[in-house]
């Protein structure tokens, strides 16, 4: 168990202190004090709406990396995340403004809308894989842009656009339909859907731990081969798992549409899905390091306009994010390589003695 | 093809597996697909009166905007043969794109094409150190170098071209390669062209497209296709480093160094994606480095390598397919776009006959229903909404992955994880 925990800390304890590293490299090139930057970033968290800002940055960035984290159990890499999220955002702002229904059941209804249109949007890749074999990862990212297209197409005034001051956008959602936010005045409001993203992360940890589901999904995404023969059907996982992390991704948009924008707007945002699955890889699918991991990217994303202070560019937040995420993945490579050859020589050391072995093994473990 | 029915003695049933028919050779089959598209272009061109399509200036923007696609594609070719799957193309792109602008600004479109090729040849270095040294999953990786290509880029253009071009957006211009035309043919090719001849006027606007304002990129991008060839394929080192894709445990034993081939592989793929972002910078008027310039061109160039099944020659028709998608909306406007649906259903026409002959009745059905849906898509509609111009290619691209996918064979060993000594 000792030793669980060790690998478990040790891998991002490597790739944080990796990463920092190549980050301070990056600040003093740009002739900045690292220690310096840092300080103006935390200060920073303290100003005007930005603490606030980064909770709902946060629980975007959670949904968005759950839905990449279903479809990693799998082997399955869900690049689609940043298509399926527009289109669940934009066919939720159309009905959504289009249904008369009371509060409550109203938005219960567009989060449905929102999830059913992210999720037949990831039915065509998963068709693709399972009849043609074509790569989920080129039929996503084709219908990544083909999404940016659709929508710049339905939000046109001739179909479902309107124009507001000078942004085009479509019909309001009404009163009924909008998520009561945390007012906490001049700090800004949290949104409700903040609680969303907590239930998603919950309901995802719980599925895959205890049900028979995610041990057939994580079976699958380990060694198909293995779960094939114990009658998992490889087929129908890959398509409920592609659903189920397109279900997910629709519900990107929602805190913000809900909560704040109440339409979809010609600057809805773009990004969510890729940061997704950056996050993703950084807590190794599981809830409470994506949880981490996007408190972390929200942090570096919000706080990283503190740095023009010091004179460094913005952009240096990108590249933390990009060498954390490379950082982790090559630190857990190194730590499982470290646990094999333990195991290995712990095993060749209990096989050279003469005594019982079995006993040995077993009893280790427990 | 007239080698289909050519299979002697069927009728007396000796062997079980009866030996599979001769193909023709892969240029014999590289002609006949460029006769039947231009074929297909020229009837389309003619009966919906659109010249666009076959116009001198829709060739030269298809070349422009090709070559990105296709030295993309070759790199996919260089690291996928080793074996090592290179999701991070785009990343490798967009910093060529950088590279290229850079260099450009201190020396010149040559050292623009070298910086290029450098910048991106270090972003294959940390895919190779991250892959092959320490294995992580490719695509992982891949994914890990889009966002910090992307990162570094943006970091840098901030840092360099700001305080020069006032935009952290653009680079300031860089100086262009000086094109050259193929004098008098072109003169020559462009009458032809307008005189709006059937199909002569076609052929001669496609060839005139390739003949005129010839950028020595071009000349670099064609030279480069032939010597990815020879290397891969006619080639010692080639022939180790495609065996490295194909099983690199026998490699192994047979005394390769897999290590160093997939590495010289990786960093290969990215100088050769970092030259597709040069070419990208140079090809733009003005050539500035921009912001978002590559626009998924890597990962379009990766479909281009599917398309071409893992070869050169392959890769190249991909690329001017997606190139050619690209160039005409630029040149021609939504109608003549529209008119592509046109040229589809007499592909698709064609292809109905081609399955009938070869008694496929299943695959041939489903080819006329597909016909009879496109007439009907372009019979119901004048023109394309101009906000799918831009993804045309895209489109393109989804539809043949759905068509050619299950006839094509990627290298065995693609994205397998590779230990050295850890064979049985």
């Amino acid at each position: 168990m000792t030793a669980k925990l060790r690998s478990s800390l040790l891998a991002p304890a490597l790739a944080i202190a990796f990463s920092a590293l190549l980050c301070a490299i990056a600040l003093l090139a740009s002739g900045a004090n690292p220690a310096e930057a840092l300080g103006v970033m935390i200060g920073h968290v303290g100003k005007g709406q930005v603490a606030v800002d980064i909770v709902n940055s946060t629980a975007i960035y959670m949904l968005a990396a759950l839905a990449a984290a279903i479809g990693f159990q799998m082997n399955l890499l869900n690049i689609g995340i940043e298509g399926q999220y527009r289109i669940g955002a934009l066919v939720a702002a159309i009905v959504g403004s289009a249904l008369v229904l009371p509060p409550v059941l109203h938005w219960l209804v567009i989060l449905v809308v929102a999830s059913l249109a992210g999720a037949l949007w990831a039915l065509l890749p998963a068709i693709l894989k399972v009849t043609r074999g074509v790569h989920e990862v080129l039929s996503t990212i084709m219908l990544n842009a083909v999404a940016f297209g659709l929508a710049a197409y339905l939000i046109r005034r001739d179909m479902f656009g309107i124009l507001i001051g000078n942004n085009v956008s479509t019909e309001p959602i009404p009163e009924s339909g909008r998520v009561q936010g945390i007012d906490f005045g001049d700090r800004g409001t949290v949104f409700g859907l903040v609680f969303l993203a907590v239930a998603v992360a919950a309901v995802y940890g719980v599925v895959m731990q205890r049900t028979r589901f995610g041990f057939e999904l994580k079976a699958s995404g380990e060694s198909p081969t293995a779960a094939a023969a114990g009658g998992v059907n490889a087929k129908k996982m890959i398509v409920v798992s592609l659903l189920v992390s397109g279900g997910v991704a629709g519900l990107v948009g929602m805190p913000e549409i809900l909560g704040r924008d109440h339409a979809y707007t010609l600057n809805f945002a773009a990004g969510y899905g890729f940061a997704g699955l950056g996050i993703a890889l950084l807590g190794r699918n599981h809830p409470v390091g994506i949880a981490f991991g996007s408190l972390l990217w929200a942090f570096l994303e919000k706080a990283k306009v503190a740095l023009d202070n010091v004179g460094v560019p913005r952009e240096i937040a990108t590249i933390m994010q990009g060498s954390i995420v490379l950082s982790v993945v090559v630190a857990y490579e190194i730590v499982k390589r470290m646990d094999l050859a333990a195991e290995q020589r712990r095993v060749g050391r209990a096989l050279g003695t003469a005594e019982p072995v079995e006993a040995e093994v077993g009893g280790d473990r427990k | 093809m007239t080698t289909a029915d050519a299979r002697p003695g069927s009728s007396v049933v000796t062997m079980p597996a009866p030996p599979r028919r001769r193909k023709l050779p892969g240029w014999a089959i590289f002609m006949i697909g460029v006769v039947a598209a231009v074929g297909v272009l020229a009837t389309t061109s003619y009966l919906t009166g659109r010249p666009a399509l076959t116009s001198s200036l829709t060739m030269q923007n298809t070349v422009t905007l090709g070559v990105p696609i296709l030295l993309a594609g070759l790199g996919g070719i260089w690291a996928e043969r080793s074996g090592m799957i290179n999701i991070g193309l785009e990343g490798m792109m967009v910093l060529g794109t950088w590279g290229a602008a850079w260099g450009g600004l201190h020396g010149g479109p040559w050292v623009a094409v070298l910086s290029g090729a450098i910048f991106g040849a270090l972003g294959g270095l940390l895919h190779a150190i991250a892959t092959v040294t320490f294995g992580v999953n490719h695509i992982v990786s891949g994914v890990a170098i889009n966002l910090l290509g992307a990162g570094v880029t943006k970091y840098l253009a901030m840092l360099i071209f700001e305080p020069l071009s006032q935009n952290p957006r653009d680079s300031p211009p860089i100086e262009q390669f000086a094109t050259f035309s193929a004098q008098p043919l072109g003169d020559w090719l462009a009458d032809l062209e307008n005189e709006q001849r059937a199909v002569i006027s076609d052929v001669a606007g496609l060839l005139g497209g390739l003949v005129t304002r010839v950028s020595p990129m071009l000349i670099i991008t064609i030279l480069l296709v032939v010597g990815t060839y020879l290397v891969l394929w006619r080639s010692r080192f080639g022939l180790r480093l495609r065996s490295c894709g194909e099983n690199p445990i026998a490699a192994e034993s047979l005394g390769v160094n897999v290590y160093f081939h997939k590495y010289v592989a990786v960093v290969m793929s990215g100088a050769l994606a970092g030259i597709g972002g040069a070419a990208l910078v140079l090809g733009s008027s003005p050539s500035i480095y921009s912001e978002g310039q590559t626009a998924n061109r890597g990962f379009i160039g990766l479909a281009a390598m599917i398309f071409g099944n893992w070869r050169p020659g392959g890769t190249l028709a991909g690329a001017t397919l997606f190139g050619y998608a690209d160039g005409l909306r630029l040149s021609a406007g939504p109608g003549t776009v529209h008119a592509l649906l046109y040229a589809a259903v007499i592909s698709a026409g064609l292809l109905v006959i081609w399955q009938l002959w070869r008694r496929k009745w299943r695959t041939a059905m489903l080819a006329a229903v597909g016909a009879v849906v496109v007439y009907g898509l372009y019979y119901a509609s004048d023109e394309l909404p101009t906000q799918f111009l831009p993804y045309t290619p895209h489109i393109i691209t989804l539809v043949v992955l759905a068509l050619a996918a299950q006839r094509l064979r990627p290298p065995a060993a693609n994205g397998v994880p590779y230990r050295r000594g850890e064979g049985d």
